[in-house]
């Protein structure tokens, strides 16, 4: 049963994770039809920042601050200087546009920074909680808790703001959406902007767990993605809800099954929900307009 | 004006003098290193050691009267650009010998180009199988993994711990350390009651460590085989689970970083390692203690860095390929090869080391130290 609770617990907090990552491809995804491989730079870019930030002396919310608005600009030069010039080019064109700018990103952080891995302090002391006859770090508890308070401030802001509503009418028809006066190309921004900051988000609660280095976006932004694929893409509760699942199935086959195999045991299941809902967990069905 | 003129002349006189032994063509030394990419923790001091060490040489006038030249390219941690690099070396820039080859993957990938060529080859990788079969030129200076379980079982074994939990990355490294581990552990009557592993870029190992804490019948110890992060990690993880019982780490992690990314959870953690990364602590009559020394002061005052054994295995390879060109007194190949093969009793970062026809990297367990964290320093214990 503690055993139970620990595989549980490890693969909240990943999962957490990855429904952040999952949740800054359907944002995007749901704007721009773009589905953004430079997604896990953003995670990257927040850790990073932070941690040259902090060791250059300024205080953690400061450094972690301005890690976020690094993020924001990073996404919101995305869109201005690859996307849009692309506009009008077809998905996969779009996809690789999104693949180098990700290399690019990556190559800039390693000039800027250094390859070596990093760390900072956790935010409440190191020192695990012991639940249930499982332990906790109190890190974990920000992750999540900071995973939980990201995906209710997106929830406010698409349902009760007016440009949260242009989103969303945006992603339901962008013809419409334009043709009603909606500035699609300013909700386009916004959609790389809030993308960038969720991302940079998930990687400055993470770091002090998983610790950062310029690669580490690269696997984050396929297991993002994999996650989202899992909720069904385009739907922001199929984001969390599939990257908490990933998450879970990976600790829970290490703990059950085989670590060896793990990732293979998480992707097969992935797989298998897929050949049967092919839309994804929460995926609306795809309706073909004539 | 007058006596300028004459030291003018006096000058220009002593380098004429000087000029036959310059005016030789320089020996060219290849090196193909992972200066960037996910090994540069390793390539990177690696790098930066020849570079230093074949100035200074230069500058105290070279070797066989000549200079040297080093030609070195960066690989980037991928096996297939280091075999290209490999073949450049030889073709195009004529080098004479190689030191380098960062990791076990990209050695093994220029080893058949050398040989062909019949071009000593130094590696500074970890992996065994560089050695073993023997291969007509092919050497290395690191210790091998295989060595690592042995002296790290060795320690168990005089502390009374039989039940061993054993947990490794799938990264080439750690993959064949836990093959090197599993095989030796019988002969020192160490039992491996789990055997977990995780990918190398896992960023939670309390699933496989509870599998090893949870292991029916109980562990007495923990050994994980790996380098970079994924140590770091579980090093943290273990505290966390508070598992209660002591944890061995690889030479893998013997770097400042490790320290640093582990934090207060590395207290207690024993590794083994080269003597160069407790260099003070060695007592003055250990064999190694001057040499370490004399690296570690240079190579901090010149680079601003603390000293990393990887650096150290890069110096140990060029002493060795600089004292075996001496001795063939020639630049020719298997001449050289024959010079590192009759290596006796070089001492060097790594340890003391005799190579002969059947052993290419000259080092027994003697030349592990076993080390323990504490107070987040590197301490001694054997």
């Amino acid at each position: 049963m503690d055993q139970l609770l620990q595989f549980v617990f490890s693969g909240l907090t990943v999962g957490a994770v990855y429904a952040l990552v999952a949740l800054g491809f359907t944002l995007i995804y749901n704007a721009s039809d773009v589905i953004n491989f430079a997604q896990g730079e953003f995670v990257m870019l927040g850790g990073m920042v932070t941690v040259f930030a902090h060791a250059a002396g300024m205080p953690l919310p400061l450094a972690a601050g301005l890690a976020v608005a690094v993020a924001i600009a990073t996404g919101l030069a995305l869109h201005r200087f690859a996307i849009e010039p692309a506009r009008g080019a077809d998905a996969v064109t779009l996809i690789i546009i999104t693949i180098g700018a990700s290399i690019l990103i990556r190559g800039l952080a390693q000039i800027a920074f250094d390859r070596q891995f990093h760390r900072f302090p956790a935010f409440s002391g190191e020192d695990p909680i012991a639940l249930l006859g499982a332990t906790v770090l109190p890190q974990s508890l920000w992750v999540l808790g900071g995973a939980a308070a990201i995906v209710a401030a997106l929830r406010l802001f698409m349902d009760k703001t007016l440009l949260g509503k242009a989103v969303r009418a945006t992603a339901a028809n962008r013809l419409a959406a334009r043709l009603v006066g909606i500035d699609t190309a300013l909700v386009l921004a916004i959609a790389f902007g809030a993308s960038g900051a969720i991302g940079a988000l998930a990687g400055i609660l993470i770091t002090p767990i998983t610790l950062t280095s310029v690669g580490v976006g690269t696997l984050l932004a396929l297991k993002g993605f994999a996650a989202a694929m899992l909720g069904g893409i385009g739907n922001p509760v199929g984001a969390v809800a599939g990257g908490i699942a990933l998450g879970l199935l990976e600790s829970l086959a290490a703990g059950f099954v085989s670590s060896t195999y793990k990732d293979a045991v998480a992707f097969l299941l992935i797989i298998a929900v897929l050949f049967a809902l092919p839309q994804g967990l929460f995926g609306r069905r795809a309706i073909e307009r004539v | 004006m007058q006596r300028r003129q004459i030291l003018a002349a006096t000058a220009a006189a002593a380098l004429c003098a000087a000029v036959p032994a310059i005016a030789q063509a320089p020996i060219r030394i290849g090196s193909v290193l992972s200066v960037t990419g996910p090994a540069a923790f390793l390539g990177d001091p690696e790098a930066r050691t020849l570079r230093l060490y074949i100035d200074r040489i230069n500058q105290a006038g070279g070797v066989l009267g000549r200079r040297l030249e080093l030609i070195l390219y960066d690989d980037g941690g991928d096996a297939t650009r280091a075999r290209t690099f490999a073949t450049r070396l030889v073709e195009e820039d004529r080098i004479v010998a190689v030191v380098g080859g960062t990791t076990t993957g990209t050695s093994l990938a220029m080893i058949p180009v050398f040989e062909e060529a019949k071009i000593p080859f130094i590696s500074l990788a970890g992996g065994i199988e560089i050695i073993e079969p023997v291969k007509p030129f092919t050497f290395k200076t690191p210790h091998t993994d295989k060595m690592a379980c042995e002296k790290i079982f060795a320690d168990l074994r005089k502390r009374g711990l039989t039940r061993v939990g054993l947990i490794s990355g799938t990264g080439g490294f750690g993959a064949s350390m836990r093959n090197q581990c599993l095989r030796v552990a019988g002969e020192f009557g160490i039992t491996i009651v789990a055997d977990e592993r995780y990918g190398p870029g896992d960023t939670d190992m309390t699933p496989q460590l509870t599998r090893i804490r949870n292991v029916a019948g109980g562990v007495q110890a923990v050994v994980n085989a790996d380098f970079g992060q994924g140590p770091a990690i579980v090093t943290r993880n273990f505290a966390q689970l508070n598992i209660g019982v002591p944890l061995y780490q690889s030479h893998g992690v013997a770097s400042r970083s490790f320290i640093e990314l582990a934090g207060a959870a590395a207290e207690g953690v024993r590794l083994p390692a080269a003597a160069l990364l407790v260099a003070e602590q060695l007592p003055d009559d250990d064999p190694q203690k001057r040499v370490v020394m004399d690296y570690k002061r240079t190579y901090e005052s010149t680079q601003n860095q603390p000293v990393s054994t990887f650096g150290g295995h890069a110096y140990d390879g060029l002493m060795i390929l600089i004292e075996a060109i001496k001795r063939a007194k020639s630049t020719d190949g298997t001449r050289i090869r024959d010079g590192i093969r009759a290596t006796r009793g070089f001492i060097g970062t790594g340890g003391v080391v005799n190579m002969s026809a059947t052993d290419h990297m000259g080092l027994d367990l003697s030349a592990f130290r076993m080390l323990e964290i504490r107070g987040g320093n590197w301490t001694l214990v054997d």
